[in-house]
């Protein structure tokens, strides 16, 4: 291969890789991309795959990223079902499982993460599921029907939305939780108790504070989940929602330093100059929270697509961003931003009853973080206060009669 | 299938062809037309698809609804005619729809 062709390659074909790779072409980028990912297909949005796509309401074209056409009018090399199993800093290039050895100028890795497995007998049945990629959503939608049930391991929003879904499509879901209340990482109590009893309404049963023994089958079929209590939870599938873990193998062998995550800084950059990381792989310094953390959300990987593509058109940096996520749930919209570190407080607004509240998480008199149900407006002013580091009146936050445009002005 | 003209805060005009049952902002989004980022993918949930449409076309484009009305309410330079390009859809009604994009989305 001739260096001189080399341009940026990216590892990663996923939200991240594909955003950045449409963003170089958007900033000018003139050089060759070549966007290489593991899965068959090209870059495509995750989000839907527990929500609209799982209930059948988007199709599988809408799900894309972009048009098939767009990847060859773009002028962008994009290999699927493609591996690379190593990386070599010091001669800028990168081998493939074929052994095909390419040449990168700039190098993007947007590997992702993939879901933490369950290790306990059972763990290979059939029918045991985890929810990440699309051919992952396949085998979820086709278990999935009148007549059947899932078990659902972990409480937290896979696992919240995949029940939502089975119940619209007819099926019975029951989630299993090892800790007390749902969302127990993620998520205020007083959410934990409202999504709680938002889906027991719709059938969604509960066993919490239990952990899961093995999975139990027919026929090499799972039927069942055996919990530590000696419980077994009968189900058609179950759908394993632990979290998940940074596909940082490829750079760690690569000697690029590492936490819980490829370091970067705010360009996306990592260690090596000429390496950038972007999306749920990466371990990033948050500087509104004086800390380094991993996110993972769509809005982290499309913010470091940005922070990479400037970077590398020489463009200037885009503004820093408040993280946020969102999760759809039957018809409520779940809106959060920021982070809940440090906070000393939190402030309710509006009654959970109603199924439109939000609920501010404080530190001092400033908002760290916001959680909104059905409250698009206390969401978006909750960010902008937050990315101001305003002071805030806790009564004034908490007076559904004060419209968050005043208190946010 | 509609005619749709995208422009550019700076004045730069795509011309495309969307097919009827996509939004405005996919239509965007698939053409890769800068101006448009559409974070969460159209489910009203960023405000980052913002748009003004050409008032020309105000009636044919409907009206917002509560859930957008707050998102738009907190969108930088908002104006009467401020769209979240997501929650437009496309029909064949809509050819020859102009709408402007903002100078920057976050």
């Amino acid at each position: 291969m001739n260096k001189n062709d080399a341009g940026v390659i990216i590892v990663g074909a996923g939200h991240a890789g594909g955003t950045a790779a449409a963003l170089l072409r958007q900033f000018g980028y003139e050089r060759p991309i070549i966007l290489i990912g593991e899965e068959p297909i090209a870059p495509y949005q995750r989000p839907p795959l527990s929500k609209a796509w799982l209930k059948g309401e988007t199709d599988a074209e809408t799900l894309m990223l972009k048009p098939a056409t767009f990847y060859a009018e773009a002028g962008v090399e994009l290999r699927t079902g493609v591996q690379v199993v190593s990386l070599s800093p010091p001669d800028k290039t990168l081998t493939l499982a074929s052994g095909e050895t390419l040449a990168y100028e700039t190098l993007i890795l947007a590997t992702g993460a993939r879901p933490r497995a369950l290790t306990i007998p059972g763990a290979a049945l059939s029918g045991v599921l985890v929810l990440r990629s699309a051919a992952d959503a396949e085998a979820l939608k086709a278990s999935l029907g009148p007549g059947k049930r899932l078990a659902v391991i972990g409480g937290g929003y896979i696992g919240l939305e995949a029940s939502a879904s089975a119940r619209a499509l007819g099926a019975e879901a029951v989630v299993i939780e090892r800790e007390p209340r749902i969302l127990a990482r993620v998520a205020n109590e007083t959410l934990s108790t409202f999504f709680t009893n938002y889906h027991r309404a719709r059938g969604v049963d509960f066993v919490l504070s239990a952990s899961v023994a093995a999975f139990e089958g027919e026929a090499g079929k799972v039927a069942g989940v055996r919990l530590a209590s000696g419980e077994l939870i009968a189900c058609d599938a179950a759908l394993v929602g632990i979290g998940a873990i940074p596909n940082m193998e490829l750079a760690q062998a690569a000697g690029l330093d590492c936490a819980d995550g490829i370091i970067v800084d705010e360009a996306a950059q990592t260690s090596d100059p000429a390496i950038y990381a972007i999306g749920d792989v990466t371990w990033r310094h948050l500087a509104h929270y004086g800390r380094p953390f991993r996110l993972e959300s769509v809005a982290n990987a499309l913010e470091q697509a940005r922070q990479a593509a400037c970077a590398i058109t020489g463009r200037p940096p885009p503004a820093a961003e408040v993280t946020w996520n969102w999760s759809d749930q039957y018809d409520l919209k779940y809106q959060f931003a920021g982070l809940p570190f440090d906070v000393d407080d939190v402030v309710l607004r509006g009654d959970p009853a109603s199924g439109k509240f939000a609920i501010f998480h404080l530190a001092g008199d400033r908002i760290q973080a916001v959680e909104a149900v059905n409250a698009p407006a206390e969401f978006m002013a909750g960010r902008q206060l937050i990315a101001r580091r305003a002071a805030v009146s806790r009564s004034r936050l908490a007076d559904t009669a004060i419209s968050m445009k005043e208190v946010a002005a | 299938m509609a005619k749709i003209t995208y422009i550019e805060h700076n004045g730069a005009e795509h011309v495309l062809d969307v097919k009827a049952g996509l939004s405005v902002m996919e239509g965007a989004v698939k053409s890769n037309i800068p101006g448009i980022d559409a974070d969460c993918g159209g489910a009203c949930a960023c405000a980052t698809c913002h748009v003004y449409v050409d008032p020309a076309w105000a009636d044919k484009t409907g009206t917002p609804t509560a859930m957008e009305e707050s998102m738009l309410d907190f969108a930088e330079n908002v104006e009467p005619n401020s769209r979240l390009s997501c929650q437009i859809k496309v029909t064949d009604e809509l050819d020859g729809l102009i709408v402007r994009m903002p100078e920057s989305q976050h």
